[in-house]
């Protein structure tokens, strides 16, 4: 082993590698991973569930940012409201929650519109989600500048596992990513595998399916393909607005103006990535996010040896450049994947073509 | 010429109700912000003021009309940037990323030109960042063409990407010393000055003439009719012997390159590039081609428009306390008029035939497909 190590270029690259695997099975890595994919996974459920239908949603990030700020101000009015003291499951007060059931109420409003002007409008879908983005940009901007918070609700705790669970050999990191996280991260798994199994196991889920990949077809025997859209579109929304809650409330206790930064469409990526499956979304918003937490790792734990030295020197003389290549290594990752993928993968037939019945002549 | 003018006014009726409506929803908004702000009560009057104050500062005196035109001058160029894509069936979104790139280009050869003669300096430098634009276009174009990966999510992913390029490179390599902040050295005579006490400056006459180019481009040569034609329908094109994928990276790089002239116009009025060169023209952009409906003309006459807002802004600020951002909100409710237009066409009883909005339809269609050619 250190043989291969010691050569030139390739022997870098592998003690990076082994780096990554020792860091991911005992930094405390893992947790930080989910936690970042969290947003990413959620938001590719709402693209599921839209394009399965055969709608196109652009307007995820605009969904998601709108969440966090409505999630964020509810938060903290019931919290200026009625101050409570962080209960023992997750830290949750009152306060929090609410915030939560309002990200997710905001998320299903601007669905709404989205399915509004998608379904029954038929404007062009894209342009839709791109217009829902620009709203919700320019509506959350305003506000934040009209009622400067300065105080917050504060943020859900992780759970904390214990020890003996973290320690196990081999399993304890896995074990400790989808422990050691607050409730929205922990919830998850938990949706995507519902949303997995709901979509092809269930009548909802053949129907959905049908819809986007025949809707005429689908219409033919008895289903309302408008009314099946719309439900589906809605149900998007939830995700989004728990993604969106997710980002204020969970992950930072703060609303930044734009502070979705792109997730919504790295979640876009993450659903073709998947193959517009929950799980396999889930995996590429593992992937992509898992790139961003290995600048995480270097910092809490640098790595020994050449590699370490190297890191250093770079960040040394160009720090600017060794941060922002950390933070950039989601979107470069996200181009190149879906460049890699997209050829090879299928979009539900109907998937952007809004459906009008013909009338009977 | 009649049937003509009457077409041209059709084209510009959906838009022009759009934005009264916008308005009127906005001065929702603005009530609203009379509560939480420091007089903290109704007023509603309020919506009058701001508008007047808008107005006021936009056309109020002739310094307040330069400084419409000089904010007009590159919302053009991203109006272009997005519109000639959408003529194409291209939705180019990432008009802020090659506004950077072109903005950095721009300043890095103002840096190597900064005592050459003026007529020469400004024309090389803004060549560069058209060039540096262009390439930032290139990419998507040609990720779109060869892989099928939509330009939507590759031109959003490449803004977030160039940002964090340009600002490092800017931080680490290109920091001019002797400065409190991350900055570029000064361009010195590629330096767009401005005429007399105002802020007039070359760079709007480079812009203006990009809107009759782009008009003859894309209804007087061959190249235009292949961008209408593959953005009308890709497969037909190819099967008239067109080269769909070619002329898809051909219009993603014009594209960057309008609005990669744009970041040069904006960098070179500044005189240097700094570490956070926060603009929203590129993202202005796609309001400016939504609401000129893709058509050059409409996309200067939308660009004056969201550019004296822009311009007036400030003194409304001050005089109404309504934050500027307000404006980003009025135009994101236009566009949702806009989009909904059966909606507009039933509130004013309206019985003309839509027109424009039909070739947006196009750009959903290729999401997730492979192109032929």
């Amino acid at each position: 082993m250190d043989v291969l190590l010691d050569i030139p270029v390739l022997g870098f690259i592998l003690q990076f590698l082994v780096y990554l695997v020792q860091v991911i099975g005992s930094g405390h890595i893992a947790p930080i991973i989910l936690g970042l994919a969290t947003p990413i996974a959620l938001g590719a459920l709402c693209g599921v569930m839209n394009e399965r239908s055969g709608v196109v949603n652009i307007g995820i990030e605009g969904m998601m940012l709108f969440s966090a700020y409505v999630a964020f101000m509810t938060a903290l009015f019931v919290h200026q409201a009625f101050p409570a003291e962080p209960g023992a499951l997750f830290g949750a007060t009152p306060a929090l929650i609410a915030g939560v059931v309002a990200g997710i109420a905001a998320g299903m409003l601007i669905s709404l519109l989205h399915a509004w002007l998608s379904i029954s409008v038929r404007a062009d879908q894209i342009i839709s989600g791109t217009i829902i983005n620009i709203t919700a940009l320019g509506l959350t901007s305003y506000l934040n500048r009209l009622i400067k918070p300065f105080d917050s609700a504060g943020t859900f705790q992780s759970f904390r596992p214990p020890a003996g669970l973290v320690n196990l050999p081999g399993i304890g990191w896995l074990l400790e990513m989808f422990t050691a996280v607050g409730p929205i991260a922990m919830s998850v798994l938990v949706l995507v595998i519902i949303t997995q199994v709901m979509l092809f196991r269930s009548r909802w889920g053949l129907r959905t399916r049908a819809v986007g990949e025949h809707p005429k077809a689908a219409d033919t025997v008895g289903i309302n393909v408008i009314a099946l859209r719309y439900r589906n579109v809605l149900i998007g929304g939830v995700f989004a607005g728990l993604a969106g809650a997710y980002l204020t409330l969970e992950a930072t206790g703060s609303f930044q103006n734009n502070m979705t930064a792109g997730r919504g469409f790295i979640a876009l990526a993450a659903m073709i990535f998947g193959r517009w499956t929950p799980l396999g979304a889930f995996g590429g918003a593992l992937l992509f996010m898992g790139s961003q937490a290995i600048g995480v790792a270097i910092r809490l734990a640098p790595p020994s040896g050449d590699l370490g030295t190297f890191l250093a020197g770079i960040q040394q003389a160009y720090p600017s450049i060794y941060n922002n290549f950390f933070t950039g290594l989601p979107y470069l990752l996200t181009i190149i994947v879906l460049a890699g993928v997209v050829g090879r993968s299928n979009a539900p037939a109907a998937d952007g073509k809004p459906y009008e019945k013909e009338s009977p002549t | 010429m009649k049937a003509r003018l009457r077409s041209y006014a059709g084209l510009m009726l959906v838009p022009a109700l759009s934005i009264l409506l916008a308005l009127l929803v906005a001065s929702v908004l603005i009530i609203a912000s009379g509560l939480v702000g420091t007089e903290k009560k109704v007023n509603l009057l309020l919506p009058l003021i701001a508008y007047r104050s808008l107005i006021v500062g936009a056309f109020g005196n002739f310094k307040g009309i330069a400084n419409m035109v000089v904010a007009a001058a590159p919302l053009m160029l991203t109006g272009l940037a997005v519109g000639v894509g959408l003529k194409a069936g291209l939705f180019n979104i990432g008009a802020t990323g090659q506004v950077l790139s072109g903005g950095l280009a721009a300043a890095l050869i103002g840096m190597q030109v900064a005592d050459a003669p003026v007529l020469i300096a400004i024309p090389v430098a803004m060549l560069g960042g058209m060039l540096a634009g262009a390439l930032a276009g290139f990419i998507p174009g040609f990720l779109k063409a060869f892989t099928g990966a939509h330009e939507v999510v590759t031109t959003i992913m490449l803004n977030a990407l160039i940002q964090l390029i340009v600002s490092g490179l800017v931080n680490d390599v290109f920091r001019a010393p002797g400065f409190s902040f991350a900055r570029t050295a000064p361009v010195g005579s590629a330096e767009l000055t401005g005429l007399g006490n105002t802020t007039l400056h070359l760079g709007v006459i480079f812009a203006l003439v990009c809107i009759p180019l782009s008009y003859w481009l894309l209804w007087r040569t061959t190249v235009g009719f292949e961008i209408r034609a593959v953005g009308a329908n890709p497969t037909a094109a190819f099967y008239a012997g067109m080269k769909p994928r070619r002329m898809m990276i051909l219009t993603m790089s014009l594209c960057g390159a309008f609005a990669g002239l744009a970041g040069a116009i904006e960098v070179l009025r500044l005189g240097y590039y700094p570490a956070v060169f926060g603009t929203g023209i590129g993202f202005d952009g796609i309001t400016v081609a939504l609401l000129g409906q893709s058509n050059p003309i409409g996309i200067m006459l939308s660009a004056l428009l969201l550019g004296a807002m822009r311009a007036g802004a400030p003194l409304m600020q001050i005089q109404a306390r309504v934050p500027v951002e307000i404006i980003d909100v009025i135009q994101g409710i236009i566009l949702i008029f806009l989009a909904a237009e059966i909606v507009v066409r039933k509130i004013f009883r309206l019985r003309t035939a839509g027109v424009g909005a039909g070739e947006l339809q196009t750009i959903t269609r290729t999401y997730g497909e492979k192109v032929v050619g």
